[in-house]
């Protein structure tokens, strides 16, 4: 993986350096809150609903086991023992203290990772596949892209002042795991008839007030012009991008508001003017990236342990069923690990989770880990024969849930168990969802079902292309719910059409069991999935049972 | 002077933790709701909040909730965020529900 070269090391000490002094000037009444926050905000520091919290990032979901041990080190010492993994593949702490944070920073910045513009209207951490560099079906590793670009937009001076936070999410396989057409520029690894990588560039995508599938505008670029392509769509958007209006300043409206084909020609004009003026990055540079993002030296010594474990061992069999993803090496499979235990917080780990994956990554997988947007841990390169015993230390562990792509493998946004914007809470109904269908034992013959639960509208819970999508309201002072159907957030994207009237916390389970129990009897064999029967059957069969069953309580309350 | 619909209390986050805290009529801050000075008319909600917002070395974000009084004569918060910024998550029991 990339290593940090003298000038990004320097770069990042500087800036802690810069905000300990600021962090001084604030506790000793030289700043005002006001003059403090925008500076704060810069270095991933939020005041949350009960506490500051810090947002680190994680380029592209990438970790190696020396930093996931530096992450539990900061849990443990200036937290309280956890950490929060979240659909962006960051992590937060949810309660340091304010004169903690410049050391929290240091020993962040002592194992190359920062908070830098994990907030603000710049372009945030680069997401991506988490299965990157691992899998079967890839073109080729896009993450050395993603670090080129993270490069380039770190502190980009034309980038810092955008109207409105931008995201960038990058995939070099077909099948779509890093939701790209729902981010402000999604990019896809396509070839072009040469047979040469290049990108599909898709823009306006986005979530939130107003969900979006985003537009293709380029079907293939090469990848000598990504990097000016991209600081086209850039300048049309920081000279064109709503100002004027918070709710409509991402670029999805400016793309909405002008129409595709005028974006695109908007962005084909600037991107002529600016290939001409773009410093192509050094050529070493740009050697030395490809060459940190090697694949590792697998070890092909054949053995039968995978195979005589999965006869053998039912709780392996099912764990490998849903949790091992195959592998570009066929002696290979990637192994994630579900951070969703049954009535556990969605994306949490602790201290000993976290060192316990750590020690997995350097003994069993080249020292390598991935945070997923969907908030697991991915071990992306393990030897087939050695999954027997990585599945038995993540037993130990509380680590093994089978569920990945499952009903209870739901992302949940923080709520408003954390966070100060939520106007309902999301983490208890993840939890009321998985308890009540572990009981009801339905879970593997439901199949892959995707729930996905933001407590606001700004929907960092990916609600508008969860299978099953729940968005908590504040109505009148009480906590409800509105649920949508059949959204995607894979290659067949698609933005989750809204049930009708919202649920009270207390009819919301009930309500998605019978979605749940409509499926099961209406799926034409058990290969359909849920995505699959709804888009046959379209909403009037699951609306028609979810509120007639409402009727049937009223009329007998 | 006419009351207002719900009394009020003047609640923050403390700057140095980040946790959530009230105003006392001491013009000092506890982290227990029950003691938070409670204004019953307009006139003395904006006194009270003038109070915290003249404190900027110790708090951040200083507004004023509804509260009901309760029989005991202490303030108990009215709206579900107020109730949970009392206690911290309900994930699970951590937060100023473990520590107070």
């Amino acid at each position: 993986m990339y290593a940090y070269d003298d000038f990004d090391a320097g770069f990042v000490r500087a800036r802690v350096a810069e905000f300990r002094k600021q962090v001084e000037r604030r506790i000793d009444g030289a700043l005002t809150e006001d003059e403090f926050k925008p500076l704060r905000l810069k270095n991933g520091l939020y005041l949350q609903l009960h506490a500051y919290m810090l947002r680190v990032a994680i380029p592209y979901g990438t970790l190696n086991a020396r930093q996931m041990r530096q992450l539990a080190m900061i849990a443990e010492r200036w937290d309280k023992g956890y950490g929060h993994f979240t659909t962006r593949q960051n992590i937060q702490f949810n309660w340091p203290r304010l004169k903690d944070v410049p050391d929290i920073l240091d020993a962040l910045a002592d194992v190359e990772m920062h908070a830098i513009q994990t907030s603000g209207n710049c372009i945030r951490n680069v997401t991506a596949d988490h299965f990157a560099g691992a899998a079967a079906d890839e073109i080729e590793d896009p993450r050395p892209t993603a670090e080129l670009l993270r490069q380039w937009s770190t502190d980009h001076p034309e980038f810092q002042y955008l109207p409105r936070k931008f995201k960038i999410a990058i995939t070099g396989s077909p099948n779509d795991r890093a939701v790209t057409r729902a981010h402000d520029i999604g990019l896809r690894m396509v070839r072009n008839e040469a047979g040469e990588p290049g990108y599909e560039v898709i823009v306006g995508g986005g979530l939130g007030r107003t969900p979006m599938i985003g537009k293709t505008v380029r079907d293939f670029v090469p990848k000598a012009d990504l990097l000016p392509y991209l600081e086209a769509i850039l300048r049309v958007y920081n000279l064109a991008g709503r100002r004027d209006n918070k709710y409509k300043a991402r670029i999805k409206i400016l793309v909405h508001e002008t129409g595709t084909e005028e974006i695109k020609a908007m962005i084909e004009d600037a991107f002529v003017e600016q290939k001409a003026l773009f410093q192509a990055p050094p050529q070493e540079l740009v050697a030395r990236i490809e060459a940190a993002f090697a694949p590792p030296v697998f070890d092909n010594t054949q053995s039968l342990a995978f195979e005589r474990a999965q006869a053998d061992d039912p709780v392996f069999g099912a764990f490998v069923e849903t949790n091992v993803a195959e592998h570009r090496n066929p002696a290979y499979g990637i192994v994630s690990v579900s951070l969703k235990p049954v009535g556990g917080t969605p994306g949490d780990a602790s201290a000993d989770q976290m060192r316990v994956l750590a020690d997995l990554a350097e003994r069993y997988g080249h020292d390598e880990l991935r945070v997923s947007h969907e908030q697991n841990i991915i071990l992306p390169h393990v030897r087939k024969a050695d999954i027997p015993a990585v599945h038995a230390a993540l037993k130990k562990a509380g680590l093994a849930t089978a569920n990945i792509g499952l009903i209870s493998d739901i992302i949940a946004c923080p709520g408003m168990d954390y966070c100060a914007l939520a106007t309902a809470r999301s983490i208890p109904v993840a939890q009321q969802i998985a308890t009540r269908f572990d009981a009801l034992r339905l879970e593997r013959d439901i199949g892959p079902l995707k729930i996905k639960i933001s407590g606001c509208i700004n929907a960092c819970g990916h609600h508008h292309v969860g299978h099953i999508g729940i968005l908590g309201l504040d109505k009148a002072g009480v906590e409800n719910y509105q649920v949508t159907l059949g959204g995607d957030g894979t290659e067949t994207a698609s933005i989750g059409e809204r049930t009708g009237p919202g649920f009270a916390a207390e009819d919301l389970i009930p309500a998605i069991e019978t979605i749940i129990d409509t499926y099961l009897g209406l799926r034409q064999t058990a290969d359909e999935t849920f995505l699959d029967a709804y888009r046959r059957l379209g909403a009037g069969p699951f609306k028609d049972a979810i509120y007639d069953d409402r009727h049937d309580s009223a009329r007998a309350a | 002077m006419p009351r207002q619909k719900h009394p009020q209390v003047v609640t923050a986050n403390d700057l140095f933790e980040g946790d959530v805290v009230y105003l006392t009529v001491d013009g000092g801050w506890t982290r227990r709701h029950g003691e938070a000075a409670v204004a019953e008319t307009p006139h003395e909600a904006e006194r009270l909040l003038a109070l915290a917002n003249a404190q900027p070395e110790k708090i951040v974000g200083a507004y004023l909730a509804n509260a009901a009084i309760g029989e005991d004569g202490r303030p108990r918060p009215i709206h579900f965020r107020e109730a949970f910024r009392t206690r911290g998550p309900s994930n699970y029991f951590h937060g100023k529900q473990a520590e107070l």
